[in-house]
């Protein structure tokens, strides 16, 4: 294959946009917001090359990159994409025009530093979904937390210092025990890059002990399920929302989040598969808890934005099902899951800035009745909370259906709490539209509110599509991550881990309900 | 009796620093008052010459002085950095002397003697010879520390500094003895076995007291409480030179003996331990509480030296010293630099007499002074120790090291302090940047010799925390110069 610098473009682009946004006068706010806006259309357009160059039957790591850079300890820059993280790549490109077309008016404090923050956030995060060097996703993924940091705590709402700092040393607890491990791993293994790494795994070069596995999985697991986040991990996410801008809300849920399910499957399941069965009915309990109480929360929630916060703890929560029920397709269904969560509720985000621009407030009570003055935007929240509730045709339904469907087949009993999961998303969306929407205008001042301009029918639409197409075309995606996810369980298999389990089975059997 | 050329040019750095310290105290009687930059120029030049002539130690390693200095690696390592920092520090003080009123030659006379007594202990092979420039080095800066004459709180750290110190280094002193008593000799390279019958027990005896000695010029626990009084009190570009100089002067000894003295291995690896965990929590927790910038990041330099102590105890634990002392020197030059930055900016930012030390004075400051906050929020984010500065790759070496020497625990009680540290380097950024300004006073004008070191700082502080390779591929040249066990 030829050399391609294409994902050292895309990472660094967004990057080097800001050196344009620094040469603007700091308060010409309209020519910010183009030239950002067109660095991030030009970010999103190059990064739709990676689609057509992409060979979806192969599981191999493609334009990939592999430089020298730390001779000792050996550290390379290593990037690639594989049908795992091909569409996440896509995913934070086509999120953040729309992030910054969200923020196109309601962002008037510090403008230039906003947009150059947000261009900086996302360097960041393309770099974590491409770094194949343990090193170089570590610095990328930790790197990402300030300009996140800086979003929700300069530009946030009333306690937006606090949900900062509580943001970012949660993350930090866990990102910091996973270097641990990641160094831990090197010394074992002598290398910092994943598929070196992972095949000496896989060819029994390098042997874990079970307790080291064990607990290398869970320095990593920790920092994953954080960032996810995973009940009861979870209690940093509804206010790191509720402060955020609407931006940094889009970013956060659409792709931060999945920053940590994408951990999970590229990291946990494939080099720890023996502590990743182990663990896997302890997580997949605290995942369906995470489902099921995430919706019972975001039912009783007064506040729109907390709401949809809760609500990505239940999706979330899937998402982390289906990548521990080690089933091909559930596997399929999480993946395709964590696209769909980041589109239709980063939309959902969109909308409830939308009405924050109009009315200041993320209160339910505040609002109602608001399908009079408002038929479009309350058109288009119908149609995203559908999809989020998972309606047939809209992208919801494949993710969900995918997950439960495997989940099935290995734990029905797993599947079954989950899918009461799926009713009540329907109920707390629905419910919420309702008391918003529908019935008499109940506030004098809601009567005369604008709908939609050009700018929100821009977004709308674009998101409205991207739900429907995946909805629809799912084939389209799911056919390119295949390879990808079944050769994770490929890399899962040991040579010597049926012999440990064999051991262990032979060790326990004379002395009945003996040591586990 | 002349020593040989050779020796006279291995030890060329510390006489030029002398000599230029004498030169300008000669000097300044006949300068006017409005001539006083001269003595900056001259100081700066001495310290920049010091810095060039470390070329001819490093293309001349061996023994010098009968044995009493022992140029290698190790040595020209410590020199390039305690040598940089002097002339950063003479460089970035002119301004503040100028403010505080207090431009004087022999101050800058004291930092080239200071720096001259640390490159003595960096390359001592013997421990008087160490001896000697540890209190060259210290009564240098017992002096420094209370250069604001006028001010109480000065005078009051100079005092605290000049009367525990001194206790410190009777330690230091009787420890030697001690083991002199034990061993029949001084010299580092020859103090392998005990030479009289029950020496072990004099010998652990006085190694500990060494390590007690010169725990307290690292500012480790239980030996650190003097640190936050003396930093806070101290003139702030001392300060930065306090926290960077002798600091690595005492690790370079303290890394010494350890490499040398296989006795020191094994005795000192859980002292190290528990002191390195210890001094980590202490200085963590503690600047959690403070309100007062020089003393949160007094209590941060506390929680550094622990950082430190957790490579020197993975260098004690092991067979291989190389990695742990690697990760110590590369440490020293991430820390010196970006410490050097912090308070050198913190010293400018403070106004006259330092009346803006309190961390609410930095309110809104990314509105007023942009570049001066992004500056400092980048020296904080490296002390935390974020990826792509230089704090991050510090730390990321010495966990190598830590985890190479299956020191798991202290890794993980490294990592619980990082998280810990976070805490008080990121209130300081939510302070510059996501409050409302509320000072009356106007910004600060940065001056280009301010401006030079800040630039210098930051820009090192990226280039070790994106390209260490080759300051690192030198660390590890400079850790196995060391002679072996």
């Amino acid at each position: 294959m030829q050399p391609s610098y294409l994902l050292t473009v895309l990472t660094f682009l967004p990057l080097a946009g800001t050196a344009a946004l620094f040469m603007l006068r700091a308060d010409d706010h309209e020519w910010i917001r183009r030239i950002a806006l067109a660095i991030s259309l030009v970010e999103f357009g190059l990064s739709l090359l990676l689609i057509r160059g992409f060979a979806p039957d192969s599981a191999q790591y493609q334009f990939a990159e592999y430089h020298n850079w730390i001779p000792s300890p050996p550290i390379h820059y290593h990037v690639g994409v594989d049908g795992i993280s091909l569409f996440l790549v896509i995913l934070t490109t086509f999120l953040t025009p729309i992030a910054i077309l969200a923020s196109w008016k309601s962002i008037d404090q510090r403008v230039r530093a906003f947009f150059i923050t947000l261009l900086v956030l996302e360097t960041g995060v393309i770099g974590v979904f491409i770094s194949l060097d343990l090193f170089l996703f570590f610095l990328f993924w930790e790197v990402m937390l300030i300009p996140m940091y800086l979003l929700i705590g300069v530009w946030g709402h009333e306690r937006r210092i606090y949900a900062a700092i509580k943001f970012i040393l949660y993350t930090m607890l866990g990102s910091i025990l996973m270097l641990v491990a990641m160094i831990w791993l090197y010394e074992l293994s002598g290398s910092f890059d994943l598929p070196q790494i992972q095949s000496m795994l896989v060819s029994g070069q390098v042997t874990l002990s079970l307790r080291t596995e064990l607990l290398l999985f869970a320095a990593f697991f920790l920092a994953f399920a954080i960032k996810v986040p995973l009940f009861p991990l979870h209690t940093w996410l509804p206010d790191a929302h509720t402060e955020a801008p609407t931006a940094g809300s889009i970013i956060l849920a659409g792709v931060l989040l999945k920053m940590g399910t994408y951990g999970m499957l590229r990291f946990c399941l494939p080099l720890f598969p023996e502590a990743a069965h182990r663990f896997a009915p302890y997580v997949a309990v605290l995942a369906i808890i995470g489902i099921i109480y995430g919706a019972l929360v975001a039912m009783v929630q007064t506040d729109l934005k907390r709401l949809v916060a809760y609500s990505s703890v239940s999706h979330l929560g899937f998402v982390v099902l289906g990548l521990f029920a080690f089933d091909p397709t559930a596997v399929q269904g999480a993946l395709y899951q964590m696209l769909n969560h980041g589109v239709s509720t980063g939309a959902l985000f969109v909308l409830v800035g939308m009405l924050y621009d109009r009315r200041h407030t993320h209160l339910i009570r505040e609002f109602g009745g608001l399908a009079t003055p408002l038929p479009v935007i309350a058109a288009f929240f119908l149609f995203v909370s559908l999809a989020s509730a998972g309606l047939p045709m809209l992208n919801g339904f494949v993710g969900e259906f995918l997950i439960l469907s495997g989940t099935f087949v290995r734990h029905a009993n797993w599947a079954a709490p989950a899918a009461i999961g799926v009713i009540l998303s329907a109920i707390y969306l629905l419910w919420a539209y309702q008391r918003v929407f529908f019935g008499e205008v109940t506030q004098e001042k809601n009567r005369t509110l604008a709908d939609a301009d050009r700018r929100e029918w821009a977004v709308l639409v674009a998101m409205a599509v991207l739900i429907l197409w995946m909805g629809i075309g799912s084939v389209g995606f799911t056919r390119r991550t295949e390879a990808s996810t079944r050769n994770v369980f490929m890399l899962m298999q040991r040579p010597q881990a049926y012999n440990a389990r064999a051991a262990l089975a032979s060790s326990r059997s004379p002395i009945p309900g003996g040591l586990r | 009796m002349f020593p040989p050329r050779e020796d006279i040019l291995r030890l060329l750095p510390e006489i030029i620093l002398c000599l230029s310290g004498i030169l300008l105290m000669l000097v300044e009687p006949f300068l006017t008052r409005a001539r006083r930059n001269v003595l900056v120029t001259l100081a700066a030049l001495g310290s920049g010459l010091a810095l060039v002539s470390t070329i001819y130690p490093a293309t001349l390693p061996g023994t010098a002085f009968s044995g009493l200095l022992r140029i290698d690696g190790f040595s020209v390592f410590v020199h390039v950095v305690v040598e940089a920092v002097a002339f950063l520090v003479v460089i970035g003080s002119a301004d503040y002397l100028d403010r505080e009123h207090i431009q004087h030659g022999e101050y800058y006379a004291l930092i080239l003697f200071a720096t001259a007594g640390m490159g003595v202990m960096a390359s001592a092979a013997e421990l008087m010879t160490a001896f000697v420039g540890l209190e060259t080095s210290s009564i240098s800066t017992y002096i420094l520390a209370s250069y604001r004459r006028d001010v109480p709180r000065s005078n009051e750290s100079a005092l605290k500094y000049f009367l525990l110190g001194s206790f410190a280094t009777a330690f230091f002193l009787y420890g030697v003895a001690l083991v002199y008593g034990a061993t029949g000799t001084t010299q580092l390279a020859r103090m392998t076995f005990p030479a009289t019958p029950g020496g072990e027990r004099l010998l652990d005896l006085g190694l500990a007291l060494m390590l007690v000695g010169l725990a307290f010029k690292v500012a480790a626990a239980p030996f650190q409480l003097w640190t936050p009084d003396v930093y806070e009190g101290a003139p702030a570009p001392i300060t930065a030179l306090m926290a960077s100089g002798p600091k690595a002067a005492a690790f370079a000894l303290l890394l010494r003996i350890l490499a040398s003295v296989s006795a020191a291995g094994t005795f000192w690896f859980w002292a190290l331990w528990i002191s390195a965990a210890l001094t980590m929590f202490v200085g963590n927790l503690a600047a959690v509480a403070q309100s007062n910038v020089k003393r949160m990041l007094a209590y941060s330099s506390i929680s550094h030296a622990g950082y430190m102590l957790v490579a020197l105890a993975a260098a004690a634990a092991s067979d291989q010293v190389e990695l742990g002392v690697a990760a110590v020197l590369y440490y020293l030059a991430v820390y010196a630099l970006m410490k050097l930055g912090a308070f050198i900016l913190v010293s400018q930012l403070g106004g006259e007499s330092e009346r803006h030390m309190e961390i609410d004075d930095f309110r809104g400051l990314a509105v007023r002074q942009p570049v001066a906050a992004a500056c400092f929020a980048l020296f904080l984010l490296s002390l935390l120790g974020l990826p792509v500065t230089a704090g991050f790759l510090g730390k990321f070496y010495i966990f190598n090291a830590a985890l190479a020497s299956r020191l798991v625990w202290l890794a993980v009680l490294l990592a619980i302090n990082s998280v810990i540290a976070s805490f008080y380097y990121l209130r300081v950024i939510v302070v510059m940047y996501m409050r409302e300004p509320n000072q009356t006073w106007p910004p600060v004008p940065m001056p280009w010799a301010v401006t030079f070191v800040l630039s210098v700082a930051a820009a090192g502080t990226f280039y070790l925390g994106l390209f260490p390779g080759r300051v690192m591929a030198l660390a590890t040249q400079a850790a196995l110069s060391l002679p072996g066990r």
